[in-house]
């Protein structure tokens, strides 16, 4: 199965806020990070959790953030770093948000 | 029974958990346990077998692991690539989720949270501890890990990147890390009990025995 986004590219998280179970946390909507690595594709937890197969399978990426860029005042090490596991659905390339 | 002193008194009365009234989650968890085993998917006993399996998991598998990593460089590198089969090496079946391990290095220090519920690796790791599923942590790891740290005894220094492990999907994280110094003439044994799971989780370091 193919991914959409490469290791190393810069993505942004989707600022949506959908009723459900969701599994993207509220603090990195909106946020850019970028793709530390490609996990598989595995059952959408947005449909399991609901008794549905989940199908089809969505692309699960490790995407990593800077600290500095999530929290305004933040104040540890300027190299510091969130990683999440996000689902494909959730993410846009980052030129096409600029644009 | 009534050795230490007459009962003609009354004690204080201690209530216990059970004397709340049961909760809409824990009478839900009741009632769908005895509607399957009622209808025969499965038995009483698999589910106390189950349960007995998921309570015999100990951070002392994960302990067992890091310390052949520590030895052994060739076994550190397929832990790192696929904790789940590196564990089976060992006769440690971690279960069915895929499990990784972040490897500390003196540059970088890794630290595992689940923001959204308490996402764990039981299946290597058993049952997390009650202050991995509170919002206190679950919420200031993100947000201040070092000063988390920090109150834990575990000051990481400033020119160590942390980098927090959110475990929001499919995979399960742990920590591998560093060896400390002076601990080459530990046997395996002697090193796994070094890493506690504070050490698993990144919330400790391991420690070299005292001297």
């Amino acid at each position: 199965m193919s991914a959409r986004f490469a290791t190393g590219a810069r993505v942004q998280v989707r600022r949506i806020f959908p009723p459900g179970h969701v599994r993207t946390p509220h603090y990195l909507r909106g946020h850019a990070g970028v793709v530390d690595s490609i996990l598989g594709h595995y059952a959408n937890p947005e449909e399991l959790a609901y008794g549905r197969d989940g199908l089809p399978r969505r692309a699960l990426y490790r995407v990593r953030f800077r600290q500095a860029e999530l929290w305004p005042g933040y104040g540890g090490a300027q190299d510091d770093s969130v990683v999440a596991d996000i689902y494909e659905h959730w993410l846009e390339p980052l030129e096409e948000v600029q644009a | 029974m009534t050795a230490h002193h007459p009962h003609d008194h009354p004690h204080p009365h201690q209530p216990d958990l059970e004397d709340r009234p049961y909760d809409h989650h824990q009478l839900m968890a009741e009632a769908v346990g005895e509607l399957l085993i009622e209808k025969g998917v499965f038995t009483a006993e698999d589910l106390r077998r189950t349960i007995e399996a998921i309570d015999a998991r100990s951070p002392a598998d994960g302990a067992r692991l890091v310390a052949r990593a520590w030895r052994d460089p060739a076994y550190r590198s397929r832990l790192l690539a696929d904790v789940n089969a590196a564990a089976a090496e060992l006769g440690v079946d971690a279960g069915a989720i895929p499990i990784r391990a972040l490897e500390n290095t003196t540059r970088l220090h890794n630290l595992v949270v689940c923001t959204l519920c308490s996402c764990y690796p039981r299946g290597l790791l058993g049952l997390p501890p009650d202050w991995y599923k509170e919002r206190a942590y679950r919420s200031r790891a993100v947000r201040e890990p070092r000063a988390v740290l920090a109150e834990l005894g575990t000051p990481i220094p400033d020119d160590v990147e942390i980098r927090v492990h959110d475990s929001t999907a499919d995979l399960r994280y742990i920590v591998l890390p560093l060896q400390p110094g002076g601990t080459d003439r530990l046997d395996e044994a002697a090193l796994a009990a070094l890493v506690t799971r504070d050490c698993l989780i990144g919330t400790a370091l391991p420690q070299a025995p005292q001297r």
